[in-house]
This record gives structure tokens, sequence and C-alpha cells, in this order.
């Protein structure tokens, strides 16, 4: 089975690589490379192998419909060229058996009988006629040639005719130097050797035989013998007596069909046929460009067809995939900012329990030097002799100064404890903010930074979530002592809008955001801060303050400063 | 009118004996205990004005002190004093009756102040109830 995981596409997104739960960018390229191969290969295999077997079927179906006709139609000739030549074979086995010898040879009658004969056949009438005796001596002859007396003993059908007793001749010029062909019939003497009936058709007569067959402009119907000479003339190959270019068809009874390129290199379907009784083969050639002409503009149909298809299901799938796979990691980004969210919470959850202990377990202590240390005072105040009097005191009241400095520490971190478990409590901002500033302290003090408070006397105080809203200050600040350069400022003011709400405005004279980040400053995993920030503090801000009912701006300008307003309700909405 | 008479309630012994030997050095009568149930047993023998609570002792918590206390002896004041600084308890203190809430470690003119203010508020109701 494991080779075929191998094979199937990967689904499922690689196990989160990143410690803080998110997942790598180029696995989503990855998934996407999978999800387009396969819906692309599920949606386009079965479309290309569909084509392809319309494309087979088409192909054939159209080819049969091409090549049938014409193999009827060579059929149909072979049959009226076969009746043809078997008709004057039978007139002349007729004659040779019906008339003796002495009016056979008597030119006269010979006249006569091709006269009547033309008469009564339809068509191809016989040109002459001849008695030839066993010795190839021409007796007797009736034509238009001066033929007689003749020696034919040289010539292949005198000997094909004196074996097989009757015989169709190839085309021939002969001594008459005209193409034509000889049918010949030999009669058998009663006293001992034969004679020869024999007679001459115009080679045209087979050209009219299969002119019906030609009459399509695009075809070519010939006929050729045994050794390919052409026997009538051809469109494509020549005129009569000229070798036909292409390998004779092997015999065979009935019509033939083939798919071949030519001699000229044009692909042709040609039909050919055996004429029974003689040397000829007819021949139907048409080129297959006409004969499939409806193929070729089918064929270009289902091309285009099979084009189209393709690309709109790569277009869908792209764009699918795309949508399906942006989706994905919008809300695994959610997901991994709102983990981010509950885990920095239950951080400073645990700080918070961790400082509330911490600054009770000083402050009992602390409370017992302060007592002490006042007690000492009290006993040097009273007693005036008592002798480094003045240096007891210094050293007492630096104890208290110390004790005042513990306490302060003391009670911020249990400021900032009891602030994680409250929800609502009424705020006013500016003690908040000067609270919050107190964590600031010695880092603006370091960076030499100047904090300027203007606070609008009407600003009431509001009903909030102080803990959530120091976070937000908090956050605000940092990012703004960051930004300040040595001995820069940092302006706070607080604004009444409307009976509603509150305005707090951090503003700074730091470096400024670029004009494409202040869109993208409150998204999740943004950050400027090459390398040292999360990219969650704004985004976790922004969901604060959304939460608390509030809305928060930025404006900056690049190389003058930032400004944050933190607009809030007067009263949380719950 | 009288000096007031004060009881400190802290499970921290050094610190009761020096506040304590601060206020006697001030003329104040104050007395220190170190736990709940002594605070309740010195009650039952004598009066006190104004009692200092730790919030956060072993055995009888600050906060059923004073609850006893309001019950037992509604015109005494109590003041909850505590290191632990949680909104809730001092909220729960007031509603006890508690009348203040002070932080540790407290400043003994703070102290002062609130147990004049906490006393003052004691002879108004008496005067009114004279």
């Amino acid at each position: 089975m494991s080779f075929l995981r191998g094979l199937l596409p990967q689904f499922g997104l690689p196990e989160p690589a990143e410690a803080d739960g998110s997942v790598p960018k180029g696995a989503y390229r990855a998934l996407r490379r999978s999800v387009v191969l396969a819906t692309a290969t599920v949606a386009l295999v079965p479309l290309i192998i569909t084509t392809f077997m319309n494309y087979m079927q088409y192909r054939e179906a159209l080819q049969a419909e091409a090549v049938q006709p014409m193999a009827r139609l060579t059929l149909n000739t072979k049959r009226s060229l076969e009746l043809f030549l078997s008709e004057r074979r039978s007139v002349l086995t007729f004659l040779v058996h019906d008339r003796p010898f002495s009016d056979l040879c008597d030119e006269q009658t010979l006249m006569r009988m091709i006269s009547n004969l033309n008469r009564s056949l339809e068509v191809g009438a016989f040109v002459d006629l001849g008695v030839i005796d066993d010795r190839g001596d021409q007796l007797c002859y009736s034509g238009p040639y001066e033929l007689a007396g003749r020696n034919y003993i040289d010539q292949d059908w005198f000997h094909e005719v004196a074996r097989l007793g009757t015989y169709t001749s190839d085309v021939f010029l002969g001594f008459r130097n005209s193409p034509h062909f000889a049918i010949a019939t030999r009669h058998d003497r009663d006293e001992g050797g034969f004679y020869i009936l024999r007679a001459t058709i115009d080679a045209d007569m087979l050209s009219e035989q299969i002119l019906t067959a030609g009459l399509n402009p695009t075809d070519d119907v010939f006929l050729i013998n045994r050794e390919g000479i052409l026997q009538s003339p051809s469109r494509r190959y020549g005129e009569i007596l000229q070798p036909f270019p292409m390998p004779v068809p092997h015999f065979s009874p009935s019509v033939e069909d083939v798919e071949i390129v030519d001699s000229q290199g044009e692909k042709i379907f040609m039909s050919s046929a055996y004429i029974a009784s003689s040397p000829f083969i007819l021949i139907h050639i048409k080129p297959a460009r006409e004969a499939m002409g409806r193929w070729f503009s089918l064929r270009s149909e289902l091309i285009g067809f099979l084009i189209v298809s393709t690309a709109l299901i790569l277009g869908v799938v792209l764009w699918g995939s795309g949508l399906l796979i942006r989706r994905m990691r919008e809300a695994d980004e959610r997901r991994t900012a709102l983990y981010h969210h509950v885990e920095y919470s239950n951080k400073l959850a645990s700080i918070g329990r961790l400082a509330a202990g911490v600054a009770h377990e000083i402050n009992n202590p602390l409370a017992i030097i302060n007592e002490k240390a006042g007690l000492v005072l009290d006993l040097v105040t009273v007693d005036p002799d008592v002798k480094h009097r003045e240096r007891l005191v210094a050293a007492v009241d630096s104890i208290l100064k110390s004790v005042q400095r513990c306490k302060k520490v003391t009670h911020r971190l249990l400021g900032f404890a009891r602030h994680m478990d409250v929800t609502t409590e009424t705020i006013d901002l500016e003690t908040l903010l000067k609270e919050v500033l107190g964590f600031l302290e010695k880092e603006a003090e370091y960076c030499e930074v100047k904090i300027h408070f203007d606070i609008d006397s009407e600003v009431p105080t509001i009903t909030s979530d102080r803990g959530q809203l120091q976070q937000v200050f908090l956050n605000i600040l940092n990012n703004a002592v960051a930004a300040v350069a040595q001995g820069g400022n940092i302006g706070i003011e607080i604004v009444r809008e409307g009976l509603e709400r509150v305005a707090v405005t951090i503003a700074d004279d730091g470096v400024g955001i670029p004009k494409e980040q202040q869109e993208r400053i409150f998204e999740p995993f943004f950050t400027t801060k090459d390398g040292s920030g999360t990219g969650l503090g704004l985004s976790i801000t922004y969901g604060i303050v959304k939460k608390l009912g509030g809305e928060i701006r930025v404006e900056s300008t690049l190389g003058e400063g930032t400004r944050f307003t933190v607009e809030l309700p007067v009263s949380r909405k719950e | 009118m009288g000096q007031a008479k004060l009881l400190f309630v802290d499970d921290e012994d050094e610190l009761i004996s020096a506040l304590v030997e601060r206020l006697e050095l001030r003329g104040i009568d104050a007395t220190g205990v170190t736990s709940g149930d002594e605070a309740l047993e010195r009650l039952r023998e004598e009066h006190f004005d104004v009692v200092v609570i730790d919030v956060k002792m072993p055995g009888i918590g600050g906060l059923e002190v004073l609850r006893t206390i309001s019950r037992r002896y509604p015109d005494v004041k109590v003041i909850l004093m505590t290191g632990h600084g949680s909104t809730e308890d001092s909220e729960i203190g007031r509603r006890l009756g508690a009348v203040a809430y002070l932080q540790k470690p407290v400043d003994l003119e703070d102290l002062l102040a609130t147990v004049r203010q906490a006393s003052s508020s004691m002879e108004t109701q008496e005067s009114n109830a004279g």
C-alpha cells in the first residue's frame, strides 16, 4: 500500500513545522500543486480519453462512409465490364461454331457479320474480324486495316488462344499502331489442326465502359493490366500504355479497398477489382482530402472543443484551488492568531499571579523594616542626647526612602496582577496611562524620551476592562518608545468625542510607517521589527479594542512620526 | 474627646511590637496581638475604639475577625491592612463594615490620619446618639 501512497497526491497539510503553530508558507504552495494536479487529472483524463475515442470512431465511420460508395461503384463497373467482355466472347464462340470454315473465310460474309453484329450489340462494336490458321497466317480479314496475309505466330495472344481456346488480350498498338485489344476463339477442325476467329475492339470502348464510374471530377477510374501498364487513360497517372507508377494490387476475386500514399505523395483511397477472364484490373482512385472533407472539418471541431474545454477546466481548477487555499490560509492565520492571543493572555495571567505572590511576600517584611526604622527615628527624636544623632537620622531617612521605593514597585506589581482578574470597572484614563508609563519609565529615561500629556478637562471616567486597556496602551507606547530616536517626543492626548466616546491619541515623532505598510500593521504576523517582533502586538491590540467596543486608527508620515488613535465607549456594552 | 484606644492584630510579631512602641511614644493607647483568636479574647476583656487587622493571617483570617467584631461590637471601628492588594478583598471588607483598607507598608502618619478619621466618625455617631 505504501507505494500507492507515494503515487497519490498528498492532501493533508504537513504538521505545523513552526514552533508558534503556524504553517510554513511553502506548505500551501505544495498543497495547491497537489490539488491542481489531482483535480485537473480527474477532470482532464476522462475528457481526453472520450475525445480520443470519439476521434477514432468518427474517423472510422466517415472513412467507411467515403469508401463504401466507391467500392460499390467499382463493383458495378467490374460487373458491367465483365458483361461487356463475356458478351463479345459469346458472340465469337457462337459464330465460330455456327458457321462452316468456308463461310468464315469469305470476306463478304465477314463484312456482313461485322455489320450485323455492330447493329445488334448496343455498344462497343467490333472493328474488324479475321480468321487465322494454326500456323499464324491470317487467312481472311475484313476491316479498315490492311492486315490480310499477316502472320501472328510471334504474337503472345496467338499462343494464348491456341492454349486456352478463348482469349482476351491486353491493349496493344499492333500492326495498325492504334490502341486496341483482341478477343479470339479457337475452333478445332475435324481433319486436325485448328483455326482462330479473332475480333479487335478499339481501346476507347473500354474507356467508355468505365466512364460512368469516373463521372465525379475528383475520382480517377482506369484499367491496368497485370504488368502494371495503363489500359485506359488515367487523370492522375498518364495516358494509355504508360506504366502505372504504383505496385499492382494482389489478386482478389472481390473488390479491395486500401488507403495509401500514391507516387505524387498524396494520401488516396484505392479500390481495385480484377476483371474476370481478362488481363484487366479496374482501379478507382479518390484523394483522401476529397473523400474525408467532412472528417477534416469535424476533426478541427473536435480538437477545438478539446482545447477550449481543457483551458476552461484548467482555469476553473486554478481559480478554485487558489480560492480554497487562500480561505484555508486565512483560517489558519486566524487560528494561530487566536492561539497566540490565548497564550499571551495566559502568560500575562501567570505573570500576574507570580507578581502578586512576590509583592505580598515582600510587603510584609517591608512593613517591618518600615516600622522598625520609624521606631529608631522616633527614639532618636525623643532623646536629644543620642550619640551620632544626625548620622542616625540620615541613615533612617535613607532606609525609609528605600522602603518607599520598594513599596512603589510592589504596589505596581500588585496593580498589574489585580487587573488580570477584573473585567469591568470604572477607569480614569489618565491614571491608567500613567500606570502604564510606569512600566516604561526606565526605558524612556534611558532613551531620553520626553512624554507630554494633554488632557481635556471634560474627559469622563469610562467603564471598561482595566487589564485589557493596560495591555493596549502598553503595546502602543512600547512601539512609540521603540520608534523615536534619542531625545524624541511622545505626546498623549485624551479628548471627549461626543457624549458616548473618548479618544486617546498617542503620537510620536519617530521614523514613521510607510504608506503601504499602514494598511497591514494590524494583520497578524506583520512586523517591521526585523526578526525581533512576533508581529502580534498590534494585532492583539486591535482585537482587544474591537472587543471593548472601540476603534483603533493609525496615521503616519515617513520620517515625521506616527499617531495612533484609540476611541473607546464611555460605558462598555456587553 | 478622650484618646482612642487601638488594637493591632497581625501575625508579624516584629511589626506589632514596633508599631505599638511608636504609638506609645506618641501617647496613644495601643495594644498588639498576633492572632484573630487572641484579638477576639482581648475584645471580650476590654473595649477598643479602633481595631486594625491584617487580612491574611494563619488561623482565623482578618475578614472572619472583622465579621465577628461587626456582629458583636458594632461600635468598634475596624481598619483592614494587607500586603496583598486584591480589590475583591477590599470590597468584601467594606461590605462587612471596615472603615478603611490600607496597603502595607503603611506610613504611620497615614495610619494615624485614618484612625483619627474613624474615631471622629465614631464621635459624631455618639454625639448624634447623645
